[in-house]
């Protein structure tokens, strides 16, 4: 079955024409060439593919694009300023090397964005349980947690 | 510039297009023409191939082709090959099985792959795949390595299942050595199997162009070179020349991505067929069934000690899993990678290790983060901590009482040790890791209902496999050199193609900071290029922790000469004696005047040799340089772990984590403190949290990440590192390599203080919650 | 995945309409293990009925005695409502532990007590507070809903519509979650409901249960030491890599005093 599908995604309107059985994230990278959201695994574990859904950290693998209808995505691609300028989440992730081969890093990015939300000021203990669901290989979390922990100070509660 | 680079915490060039999801990994090139492969897969371990019906998936909606073994077989398309040849105890070369792309007659795990289905989508790709009929005739699997020799041949060339018997050593003076020790530790020691897991799957994209004859793959490789000097050498049997290999970003490798892969080849074989561009991209259950696993050691271990403590022998009998197939350099990982490195850090005099490398129904196994070397020191440290709770006496001091002190150093096991200073970085541990106040902390773990205890480790790693003539004597098929290359512009911006790869390890910073530094130019003037047979002249790759060591060194070498022609230039330039010339961080001197010209200046004249000497010189500043090392690196360094351990679950945290590493020279301290980090979380992973598991029948349990667990954020520590220097004293930047260190020293640690806290011999790894809590009640049952 | 058909219906009555000519459709909730399972070829529905836009199962409403969770609320927003932390602080703790933050803001508890995973955490709170699920068709009392693995009292195209459960004196859940997959491993809701205790286990057996035993203990004294001496069967207890019926009939013992001591904190 051929079905359409329309969302906002980073701003801008996207719709296409896909099968039923699309999933959000083969939507963003296939349909829309936004690949920066990542495929890591496929049971839901390693949250590569976390966006921003309304607002909320979601899996993108997990869903269908049909789920998504008339929502509001952000994808990584949609997080630095028009002008190029690093999100304040992004500048703490380089500054405190919380990135190594960069694969996972989109969707923690992305996942630390909605945590930070509401959490301004977070504890190393509360960074490591908002990151149950994102797998690094990498950097043994180390300079993530401490990455987001900056972040979260400088965005003062506000994406 | 005034300050060095060298040591410096430069942040990461390649950051930002990570961060902005501008990174360009392998299943995010799209191909014009582009068409997707699916694999039909064994879902059995062993068993004969009656027949593969293809032909209801031929005409199923978007299918362009279906291939099976027997079509490749036509198409005279060869086995893969492996890479080092090791010749056993008799004298004899090695078992080597033909490892076909698609299976032949046969199917040795599960998850080889039977079929390859290409369409003009993945799903229906996918679809199709499952139409393609298979009758399988299933025979009985072999899975533990310990009663393969004893069953049926999996392979004809191997009728008792063994690849090999190695040994290294003189083992009627060890036996000798050992009848008359005053103590004999002994442990019967699991190197437990590990899935590597780099968090973006494998991918293959591969193109061919009818205009000129000649392919394109991009490939989720480590070393570019090498899968293309295998593919085409040794199984398409192509021209190099024809074949242009990108490994374009690549989200870890871990070792996983050094091999060359069945789908490599049979993507890039199919794109010719249909002149199609040819993706496939594992789903991560494919990678647990079809990517090389790593360790899988079953050994028997025993130190002979004096009754001061002093390490006179040392015996290891170890059985191997290679699993089904020969992977690229599976066969040299438990041997020349592993048996070399058992006298650690200490000055053992007699060390003996016997090898039994065997074939089962399991995923082939290769190198995985450290590969042969957390083995050797799984086997050290857990002996030697061992042997000082045997002997009553304080694991540090043995360990001190044993310590090489006197540098070079030449081992009972092949290697010579150039420098090293094991007190130093063990001191430092102790001292960072407060262990003067452990009783303390032993205490309040007790009141709360914990065990709690410490464990210590101190490795050695031999990184920068080399030099390659004594590889190849070993039974290297392939040189174990870097390549470089420094091409100045003419207005003075430098591009570095290296051989090395990144996956993560940030080469694009730290061989700029080395090659800025060098020549005296702003970093931003420097760009790495890697990962591309088209691009960069040869490469060696990336595993081993090689990348700076040789890498590096190839680059300084070029870069050394870069400079000589320069101050050729500089002194047509400023009509001096090129003997006079001086270089120092970016300008030209004539010694002792104030006469100079800037780099940029005598790049331009290289490039506009208006006023150049040309009756002797050729214009350009462009230089290579290969270099092959006199020896191995010889990392080092002492951990200290301490766990706590909830009785009544058996839990096991790690209260704290302390790493102290002498890694020679550090280019940039903020990168290699992530490589620490990264190793050591993986070191944690396979101690307490990893097992690959199969079932009898060769099925594998721990098939995802529901299953198997690599560590969250919430199953580590803040780790607390420090370094420690003793330049490597046969490369000019004086380093020796990081990125496996934590993965090496860790899983010692980690076991050396769970069986600390749990008063107990040994606890086998994973030490899960389970196991930790069986261990616990066998020890309450063995009281009562 | 395999190809269907996919519907969004406007109400839920078009949704039980519309699943009533499809007898392999499914109802997609929040999509949290049924999509990973179509992922995976192991769920193959020719239809999907899409019930997020349906505004009517979603909502939550707490009374003295009782909150009630509209089916496609998610668990992200019973975690975060401050009422639920007001009446069971137990109930928004379970509901803000399962899975993770992003599955959090899919995830329904509709769908899940639908799905009946072995180890999923609401069950043990559906049984543990004795929950009543109402249905397109009828209430169903808790101990009536889940019937073994995967398998619930729900008929044919029956769906939920919201849950109801019983505001207790004190409950606490605690979790000991499966290393690899987070799911439980074991999971013990114990509640108190002044002289009557419930106590439900998820992750144990093949589908979630009540522990008589300790009921009884904790009817008579709501105290650790009630439910510490109580040693549980390991026979009919799930058995696998991560743990063993032994293992896991002893962590049901040791979650339960534990979520005593957290009720009567």
């Amino acid at each position: 079955m051929t079905i359409k599908v329309s969302m906002k995604v980073n701003g801008k309107a996207a719709s296409a024409d896909v099968e039923a059985r699309t999933l959000l994230v083969t939507f963003i990278r296939e349909n829309l060439r936004l690949t920066g959201t990542h495929v890591g695994c496929d049971t839901a574990q390693c949250g590569a593919c976390t966006v921003l859904m309304n607002g909320k950290a979601i899996k993108s693998c997990s869903i269908v694009a049909m789920q998504a209808e008339g929502a509001d995505i952000m994808t990584i691609e949609g997080v630095a300023k028009p002008d190029g300028t690093l999100h304040p989440m992004q500048a703490a992730f380089k500054e405190h090397h919380g990135l190594q081969c960069g694969f996972c890093t989109p969707g923690m990015v992305m996942n630390a964005l909605d945590f930070a939300k509401s959490h301004p000021n977070p504890t190393e203990q509360q960074v490591r349980e908002a990151l149950e669901g994102n797998l690094c290989r990498c950097t043994g979390y180390h300079n993530i947690v401490k990455s987001i922990m900056a972040g979260a100070k400088a965005m003062g509660g506000k994406i | 510039m005034s300050t060095s680079l060298i040591g410096a915490r430069v942040q990461r060039k390649e950051d930002y297009r990570f961060l902005t999801g501008a990174g360009q990994y392998t299943d995010d090139v799209a191909l014009p023409q582009q068409s997707y492969a699916a694999f039909v897969r064994s879902p059995h371990a062993h068993a004969v191939l009656k027949k593969v019906d293809i032909e209801k998936a031929k005409k199923a909606p978007g299918v362009i082709a279906v291939y099976t073994g027997a079509d490749l077989a036509n198409a005279k398309v060869g086995g893969l090959p492996c890479g080092w040849l090791i010749t056993d105890v008799k004298g004899q070369p090695m078992k080597e099985p033909p490892y076909p792309s698609l299976a032949q007659g046969k199917v040795r795990h599960v998850g080889e792959r039977v079929a390859v289905v290409i369409a003009e989508t993945l799903a229906q790709a996918k679809d199709a795949a499952e139409m393609v009929e298979v009758d399988y005739d299933v025979l009985p699997a072999i899975i533990d390595p310990k009663k393969a020799s004893s069953a049926k041949g999996i392979h004809e060339i191997a009728p008792d299942n063994v690849c090999y018997v190695w040994a290294l050593g003189d083992k009627a003076a060890i036996d000798a050595a050992f009848a008359k020790a005053a103590h004999v530790t002994k442990l019967d020691l699991v190197n437990n199997r590990l899935i590597p897991n780099a968090i973006e799957p494998r991918s293959a994209n591969a193109t061919y162009s009818r205009a000129s004859d000649d392919y394109t793959l991009y490939v989720t490789s480590q070393n570019p070179h090498v899968e293309r000097l295998l593919m085409t050498a040794f199984v398409l049997g192509l021209p190099e020349s024809k074949v242009r290999v990108v490994a374009p970003d690549v989200g870890g490798g871990f070792g996983s991505k050094i091999y060359l892969y069945p789908e490599d080849v049979v993507v890039t074989w199919a794109s010719k067929q249909l002149n199609r561009a040819v993706k496939w991209t594992a789903d991560r259950s494919e990678s647990f069934v079809s990517d090389a696993h790593g360790r899988d050691h079953v050994t028997v271990a025993e130190l002979a000690l004096d009754k001061d403590g002093k390490f006179l022998a040392m015996r290891v009998k170890t059985t191997a899993n290679l699993g089904a197939y020969l992977s690229t350099f599976a066969s040299c990982i438990p041997t020349i990678l592993y048996a070399t490195l058992l006298a650690g850090q200490y000055t053992t005099p007699l060390i003996y290790c016997e090898v039994t490398a065997v074939f089962t129904n399991t995923a082939p196994v290769d190198a995985y983060r450290g590969a042969g070397r957390p083995e050797a020191t799984y086997v050290v440290e857990r002996l030697v901590e061992t042997a000082a709770r045997d002997l009553k006496m304080d694991p540090v001091e043995i360990r001190r009482k044993n310590f090489i002190r006197q540098f070079p150093y030449q081992t009972p096991v092949a290697l010579l040790y150039d420098t090293g200073n094991y007190e130093q970085t063990l001191d430092a541990a102790l001292q960072i890791a407060d262990v003067k106040n452990f009783p303390k902390r032993r205490e309040e773990s007790l009141r709360k209902g914990k065990l709690r205890g410490i464990g210590y480790a101190c490795y050695i790693e031999a990184c920068g496999i080399a030099p390659s003539n004594v590889a190849g004597s070993l039974g290297a098929r392939a040189g174990l050199f870097e390549a470089g290359e420094i091409r100045v512009h003419p207005t003075g911006t430098v591009t570095v193609f290296t051989g090395s790869h990144a996956h993560g390890q940030g080469h694009e910073t730290t061989f700029a900071q080395v090659v800025a530094d060098r020549l005296g130019l702003p970093i931003e003037n420097v760009e790495i290029v890697h990962g591309d047979t088209s691009k960069v002249l040869f490469g060696m790759g990336t595993y081993g922790s090689r990348s700076i060591a040789v890498g590096g060194t190839a680059i300084v070498k070029a870069l050394d000469k870069i400079v000589a022609k320069g101050k050729k230039i500089a002194a047509h330039l400023l009509e001096a004696s090129e003997a006079d010339i001086e270089y120092d961080r970016g300008v030209f001197k004539v010694a002792g005047t104030d006469k100079k010209k800037m780099f940029g200046e005598v790049a331009f004249a290289a490039y506009v040799p208006h006023n150049y000497p040309l009756d002797k010189l050729e214009p350009g500043l462009n230089e290579n340089a290969f270099y092959d090392p006199t020896n191995f690196t010889f990392p080092a360094g002492s951990y200290v772990c301490e766990v706590e351990v909830d009785k009544e679950t058996g839990t096991t945290t790690i209260a704290s984590f302390t790493a102290v590493d002498d890694f020679g020279k550090v280019i940039n301290p903020m990168i290699v403190e992530g490589q620490v980090h990264g190793g050591l979380a993986q070191g944690i992973g396979q101690a307490l949290t990893e097992g690959c598991r199969y079932d009898e029948s060769g099925q594998l349990v721990t098939g995802s990440f529901l299953d198997y667990t690599i560590p969250r954020a919430g199953d580590v520590p803040m780790f607390q590192l420090d370094t420690r220097e003793t330049p490597c004293t046969h490369n000019p930047l004086g380093v020796k390599g990081c990125g496996e260190a934590g993965a090496i020293g860790a899983p010692a640690a980690v076991m050396n203080a769970i069986t600390d806290a749990l008063g107990v011999k040994d606890v086998p790894m994973p030490a899960t919650a389970q196991t930790v809590w069986k261990s616990l009640q066998e020890k309450a049952h063995a009281r009562v | 995945m395999h190809a269907f058909d996919y519907h969004r219906p406007a109400s839920a009555k078009d949704a039980v309409s519309l699943k009533a000519g499809k007898s392999e459709g499914k109802y997609l909730a929040g999509g949290q293990s049924l999509v990973q399972a179509m992922k995976l070829r192991l769920s193959s529905p020719s239809d999907l009925i899409d019930l997020s836009s349906l505004k009517e199962l979603t909502g939550i409403k707490v009374s003295g005695s009782a909150v009630e969770i509209g089916a496609m609320t998610r668990h992200a927003d019973v975690a975060a409502a401050a009422d639920v932390g007001k009446a069971i602080p137990a109930l928004a703790a379970l509901a803000g532990d399962i899975g993770d933050r992003q599955v959090r803001h899919m995830g329904t508890i509709g769908g899940s007590l639908a799905n009946n995973d072995p180890a999923a955490d609401y069950p043990a709170a559906v049984l543990g507070l004795g929950a009543t699920i109402t249905t397109n068709k009828r209430k169903i009392e808790a101990d009536g809903f889940f019937k073994g693995l995967y398998e619930t009292a729900l008929e044919e195209g029956e769906l939920i519509t919201s849950v109801s459960f019983p505001v207790p004196k004190r409950a606490a859940y605690m979790k000991f979650k499966n290393p690899a997959s987070r799911f439980a491993l074991v999971g013990v809701f114990v509640a108190d409901f002044g002289g009557k205790a419930r106590v439900g286990v998820t992750g144990a057996g093949p589908s979630a249960f009540r522990q008589a035993e300790m009921e009884k203990a904790l009817a008579a004294k709501f105290a650790p030491e009630s439910v510490a001496s109580v040693k549980v069967s390991a026979s009919g207890l799930n058995g696998d890599l991560h743990a063993s019926p032994e293992y896991r009939a002893h962590l049901i013992t040791v979650m339960a005093r534990r979520a005593v001591e957290a009720a009567l904190k």
